[in-house]
């Protein structure tokens, strides 16, 4: 192998997303020169990330969510380019892409890694495990090393100082084989109110909530507050909200500015959905509660009396969402 | 019919995690065991294909040989056949994981006929992977997706749906033999039925000894991540804490008067 990084970079609508800018700058932490794949346009904006050769497959087909054709591509450029490493981020679709070339090029890979340092002809690495609420030291063998960088480990930086940037296009060579499985039209959103990604407050509930019909306490806090409710694991495996309001491991992972966690324990299932709000406020009976933990306020007291007090207290004021 | 779903036993970690003083494991001394959430929908969905179109159902873990509770688990709630990969407790990485499982469909399949599919949970809770699914259809040479939370199995092929952001849903169709990696949401996992667990606990587990190898990733140990925060200020109690939590409200400007 003679070296260098290659990283898979993704630029929905021509420009790189924030996770391919994080991976760019553990790539550089590496080793160098650092190359970039990219299955559409943005190649352009990748000097000050440090890429010294952008290749660019121009290629339609491969535009779409074709991890299989995705893999078949980077494996044909792994032979052109020789890189050390081959890192792409630690998102669902990252995570299935380098599994893929991990697959086809019969090499190991690492999911979710945090940090890495080569050490003779072996990668040291720490990753995560149970989604962050674990970490694991780990030694990774292979040539090249497949690692994919978990979301938000590093903080995105330009390169300290931009590259030369060579943009070259590269085209595979692909068979029907590799598009066997058959995209289909992407269905739109169905519209709804604020989306559980995107809210500011969001209201979760856990088990204290008791049942389906007592969220609507929740709900009406949360209309006050302009915020979306979502629920833990217990509530959607009881069937008392839908799944997609799960927040935790298994869920969403959201980032409010304020979580206000009613009758939920702290499950790390949880946790781990939860932990990036800038602000935890729990409503619980137990002070001893793992969410303490993590909570930066708490109500010692039970959500059926809390919840709607601090509706009559919005409402006393006149207070309404800024 | 003939469906293939492939689980992991882990331990239930409720709210904190405790290692094992050598740090290579998790305390489990005071937890239960199950299988990940992702493929506790995996089996359900199996048993619901199989109870809608006819077929045979087998349940395989690689694992100790308690894991076997977690297969008779799986028979509980109507998968019919049940595989143990045996080990002695030492953690297998991915490739080792696929390539064992690998063997072990070429052998039944030897011996049964095919799998027309074969699920797997998109990954694992624990170690967090997200490669043994892949590993094994691309060994197979068979199609895969992961992530998919809908499933329509018609004559000779899949539809299979997952999220593409933003509430979005993009769509996949895939021909049979395939491996799809479900997600939680796909169903609602059934609880076993007292007649289904006695049935299951009768039930013959299959075992393979399958010799430990290394696979390229090796654990070298395991620990917590320093968290920088620190406990929960309490601000009141009972519904009488409603006017503090609203001047926290203002102070931190999420409403305004």
């Amino acid at each position: 192998m003679s070296g260098g990084i290659l990283v898979v970079v993704d630029a929905p609508g021509g420009e790189p997303d924030r996770l391919s800018l994080e991976v760019l700058t553990f790539a550089r932490s590496l080793g160098a020169p650092l190359h970039a794949v990219l299955f559409g346009p943005g190649a352009e904006k990748l000097g000050p990330s440090g890429v010294s050769t952008a290749h660019v497959v121009e290629d339609k087909r491969l535009a779409g969510p074709v991890p299989e054709a995705r893999a078949g591509a980077i494996v044909q450029l792994v032979e052109q380019v020789s890189p050390s490493t081959v890192v792409a981020a630690g998102s669902e679709r990252g995570n299935e892409l380098l599994a893929h070339v991990a697959a086809r090029l019969g090499q190991p890979m690492a999911a979710n890694v945090v940090s890495a340092v080569l050490e003779g002809e072996r990668l040291r690495l720490v990753r995560q495990r149970w989604a962050g609420s674990l970490l694991e030291d780990a030694w990774l063998d292979g040539s090249p090393k497949l690692l994919t960088v978990a979301p938000h480990a590093v903080a995105a930086e330009p390169a300290p100082k931009a590259t030369s940037l060579a943009t070259s296009p590269f085209e595979p060579a692909l068979t029907d084989r590799d598009f066997r499985v058959r995209v289909r039209p992407i269905e739109a959103a169905a519209t709804s109110g604020i989306s559980l990604s995107d809210a500011r407050v969001v209201v979760g509930g856990g088990r204290g909530v008791g049942s389906g019909e007592a969220f609507s306490e929740l709900e009406e806090l949360a209309g006050l507050l302009g915020a979306a409710v979502g629920g833990s694991r217990v509530v959607t495996s009881a069937g008392w909200r839908p799944h997609s309001d799960q927040i935790g491991q298994t869920g969403l992972r959201i980032a409010p500015d304020l979580y206000i966690a009613c009758g939920i324990s702290g499950a790390i299932q949880h946790i781990v959905g939860c932990k990036a709000a800038k602000r935890i406020l729990a409503i619980n009976t137990d002070p001893d509660a793992p969410i303490m933990d993590v909570a930066d306020y708490a109500v010692i007291g039970d959500l059926h009396a809390v919840v709607p007090a601090i509706a009559a207290e919005l409402r006393r004021r006149g207070i309404a969402a800024s | 019919m003939n469906i293939l779903v492939c689980v992991k036993r882990v331990p239930q970690t409720g709210g904190r995690i405790v290692l094992t003083p050598d740090g290579q494991e998790i305390d489990a001394r005071y937890l239960g065991f199950t299988v990940s959430p992702h493929e506790e929908c995996a089996v359900e969905e199996a048993v619901r294909i199989v109870e809608k179109a006819g077929g045979t159902t087998t349940v395989l873990t690689l694992g100790p040989a308690v894991a076997e509770d977690q297969l008779r688990d799986a028979m509980a709630i109507g998968i019919e056949r049940a595989i143990l990969l045996e080990t002695d407790g030492r953690e297998w990485d991915p490739v080792a994981t696929a390539e064992a499982i690998v063997e072990t469909i070429h052998a039944e399949e030897a011996a049964n006929g095919p799998f027309d599919l074969i699920l797997f949970g998109n990954e694992s809770a624990d170690t967090g992977g997200y490669q043994v699914g892949v590993r094994v259809a691309v060994a197979l040479d068979r199609p895969i997706v992961t992530g998919i939370k809908g499933l329509e199995v018609g004559e000779g092929s899949l539809v299979a749906r997952r999220d593409a952001g933003g509430g979005a849903w993009e769509s996949f169709e895939l021909d049979l033999p395939a491996v799809i990696a479900v997600k939680e949401g796909i169903n609602l996992p059934r609880y076993p039925s007292v007649p289904g667990r006695l049935r299951a606990k009768r039930k013959e587990v299959a075992k393979v000894s399958p010799e430990w190898r290394a696979g390229g990733l090796e654990k070298i140990g395991l620990r917590l991540p320093q968290e920088d925060r620190t406990r929960a200020e309490v601000i009141g109690q009972g519904p009488e804490a409603a006017i503090a939590v609203v001047d926290l409200l203002e102070r931190i400007g999420v409403v305004r008067k």
